[in-house]
């Protein structure tokens, strides 16, 4: 990770964390994603001038102990605007950021619980009037107030973005994993709490939510008028209906239609 | 009357019949079949199982117990079942009421994702049509807003019924404030009922929840089941369903709704004022270079497989680093250690979900063909033109690997030095005109 000289000392991060869930257990855990944002945020603080510069940031229930976990990634506090269960986040975050002006937001991807719509980054953006990265796997460089992102982009690919500072980024599973959590120092974090006024969530309130049903499997229809076609759906190889074959061919005719081939799908780079 | 309008229809010639049922009649020799059992020169009785039997009027073989007698229909029956039945065409020349579907169109075609929810979109339009509590709606266009080129053929027989091509230079990678602008100006002036996106990776996540946020809907995420009063969504990364009032703007999950099957749609093009262009925050620098071998081979998006047909490796490994692919193989090649075992494609290795899968070498052994069952492109080389992989693949080239490989490299490598050379010359210019 590059910084200049200026940017490097003053860097706000503001990481956002979340309860994450267990997916078999179902317990309360570190969230994948935000723990990830927590790693690449102390990344960012450790290249400038040192961890003060990161926030971390959640709001919620100060007494839950998954938050501790977090904490136990080296961090001296964690930073809870203290709400009630039915709660809506976004207006208390958004008022917090107002007021603090960091100038990069670090966020997951999806939540791990609740309604998990992976929202949050986009109405706090839209709030703050800030850009939004999606899906960010890395920031390459800071400087004169344009970072440089690496975004993760479906089967493993990378694309480049600049966006100028402040902007707000959701970290994807590609990001590197989150550092180890010691105990010790998770439990003599700081638990800094904050009170800001809340509006309860009723749209939420009138959902009802239960454990996920199996979906069911999509079914092969075959909607043929014969029974000799039913029969040969039945019991066809599935196969390609026949591609071109080139036989007897000079193998320069044979290489370029190849190419040809590659070339229009897109896939030589 | 063209000649293909009776083409379906059967014939029957009854002067044949009579001719082929009269034994005594001078041309019943040419009529009648052919008998399957003759004298040979020794005087043995010789049988032709070729000639037992006759292609009955639905094409199937049928075998003749009447010793040639039997009533020849000359039907052209299997012409008719090889043409495309026309389905239906479902028109809506004045709709009351728009539906507006933003697909993915990964690498310009719609994928299957896209094509699910345009075949929900237009169940919502069926039901609204139907009427809420007796009162109807009139009727409702499914209308498909395409970003960037567009390399889709079928946009008719998928449900678009109209469509929004936005192609313009500034829709070129990656620019979703601009898109959302686009997309704010088709709320201004259509209102549609719905909005409806793919929630996928693809970018219709981002673009929705952006969209989302500019609007200040509340939308539905990762919806798998909708009609027009209530929405069940997964929770909760997956494991609680939330059932909801349907909101107005809906990101659906893979395989929400069946795709259109029936019917046939207009896909008009329809005229729309350019969008005024917006001063975006993000720039995108285009797609890096990652080591095609470091994606993980369920997920690549190209790859070059090697099976028992390749002698040269180092050439093969040569051809998959030219070609920026990722590398396969077939379990002969791993068996031999001619490659890591992770590297294995099919029932015991990995099912991969490349785009384009190129097999040199491999014939196509049914556990191999397994593991390759959801790629879309298929490309082979080998010597055998009769070999299963060649039945499958959408272009093979018969002939020895080693040389069409080593062609191929020639190619690869004359044209990456042709785009570099170009690249070059392009910031020369712009030296030159600075
Ligand atoms: C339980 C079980 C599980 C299995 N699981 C898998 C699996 O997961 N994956 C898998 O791949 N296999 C699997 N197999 C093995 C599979 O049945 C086949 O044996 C194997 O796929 C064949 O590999 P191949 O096509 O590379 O070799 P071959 O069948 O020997 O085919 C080689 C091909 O190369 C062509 N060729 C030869 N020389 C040249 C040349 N110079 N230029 C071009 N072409 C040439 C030949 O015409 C031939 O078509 C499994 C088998 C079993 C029993």
């Amino acid at each position: 990770m590059q910084l200049d000289a200026n940017t490097s000392m003053d860097l706000k991060i503001v990481s956002l964390i979340s309860v994450g869930k267990h997916p078999t257990s179902g317990r309360a855990r570190r969230a994948e994603q935000d723990g990830r944002a927590v790693e690449l945020g102390l990344t960012l603080a450790e290249a400038g001038r040192g961890k003060q510069n990161l926030t971390v940031l959640h709001a919620g229930d100060s007494q839950q102990s998954a938050l501790r976990s977090y904490a136990g990634m080296g961090l001296e506090s964690v930073r809870v605007i203290q709400l009630r269960e039915s709660a809506d986040a976004v207006s208390p975050l958004t008022e917090y950021l107002r007021k603090h002006v960091p100038d990069i937001i670090l966020t997951g991807v999806r939540a791990e619980s609740g309604e998990s719509s992976g929202m949050v980054p986009y109405l706090l953006a839209e709030k703050l009037g800030w850009p939004v990265v999606p899906r960010i796997a890395n920031i390459v460089s800071i400087k004169e107030g344009v970072a440089e992102v690496l975004q993760a982009l479906p089967r493993g690919q990378r694309r480049a973005l600049t966006v100028r500072l402040p902007f707000i980024a959701s970290v994807d599973n590609a990001a590197a994993e989150p550092r180890q959590s010691a105990f010790g120092p998770a439990n003599r974090a700081l638990m800094e709490q904050q009170q800001a006024g809340s509006e309860t969530d009723t749209v939420r309130s009138e959902w009802s939510e239960l454990p996920a049903r199996k979906r069911p499997k999509r079914l092969k229809v075959v909607k043929a008028k014969t029974a000799a076609d039913r029969f040969k759906a039945a019991t066809a190889k599935p196969q390609g209906s026949g591609g071109k074959v080139l036989k007897d061919k000079t193998v320069t005719e044979q290489a370029q239609a190849i190419f040809d081939l590659l070339l229009e799908e897109g896939v030589l780079r | 009357m063209s000649d293909s309008d009776y083409s379906h229809i059967l014939r029957r010639d009854p002067r044949g019949e009579r001719i082929a049922r009269n034994r005594l009649h001078p041309l019943h020799s040419t009529v009648a079949v052919q008998v399957a059992e003759t004298l040979g020169p020794s005087g043995l009785l010789r049988k032709n199982p070729h000639a037992v039997g006759f292609i009955g009027p639905n094409g199937i073989k049928r075998i003749d117990r009447l010793k040639g007698n039997a009533i020849a229909i000359t039907g052209r029956r299997n012409a008719q079942s090889s043409q495309e039945v026309l389905l239906p065409l479902h028109q809506v020349s004045e709709p009351d009421f728009t539906i507006v579907v933003v697909p993915d169109m990964v690498g310009g075609r719609l994928t299957a994702h896209d094509k699910d929810i345009l075949g929900q979109a237009h169940q919502l339009a069926r039901s609204m049509e139907a009427g809420v509590a007796g009162e109807s709606t009139g009727a409702g266009a499914v209308m498909a807003v395409v970003f960037g080129v567009s390399k889709e053929e079928s946009f008719d027989k998928a449900g678009v019924d109209r469509l929004l091509l936005l192609d313009g230079a500034e829709y070129e990678g990656y620019c979703p404030e601009q898109q959302v602008a686009a997309l704010e100006q088709v709320e201004a002036r259509l209102k549609p009922e719905y909005w409806l996106f793919p929630d996928s990776v693809h970018g219709g996540t981002d673009l929705g929840s952006r969209l989302a946020a500019r609007l200040g809907e509340r939308p539905a995420t990762q919806a798998w089941q909708m009609n027009t009063e209530t929405t069940i969504c997964r929770g909760a990364s997956g494991s609680t369903d939330i059932t909801r009032d349907t909101p107005r703007l809906l990101m659906l999950a893979q395989e929400c709704a069946n795709p259109v099957d029936e019917t046939r749609h207009e896909a008009l093009s329809i005229e729309w004022a350019p969008v005024q262009a917006v001063l975006p925050e993000l720039h995108d620098l285009g797609q890096v270079a990652v080591d095609p071998n470091a994606i993980p081979l369920a997920e690549a998006e190209f790859i070059l497989a090697a099976g028992n047909g390749i002698t040269n490796w180092e050439q093969f490994h040569a051809t998959a680093k030219a070609l920026g692919a990722t590398e396969g193989a077939s379990r002969v090649a791993v068996d031999d250690g001619n490659m890591p075992r992770f590297r294995q494609v099919g029932a015991s290795g990995t099912w991969v979900t490349a785009r384009v899968y190129l097999a040199v070498g491999i014939s196509g052994a049914i556990q191999h063909m397994q593991g390759i069952g959801q790629c879309d492109k298929v490309v082979t080389i080998n010597t055998d033109a009769g070999c299963d992989m060649v039945k499958r693949a959408d272009l093979s080239t018969i002939g020895d690997a080693e040389k069409v490989l080593d062609e191929l490299i020639n190619l690869v490598d004359t044209y990456r030095q042709q785009a570099l050379h170009n690249q070059n010359g392009e910031k020369e210019g712009a030296k030159n005109a600075a």
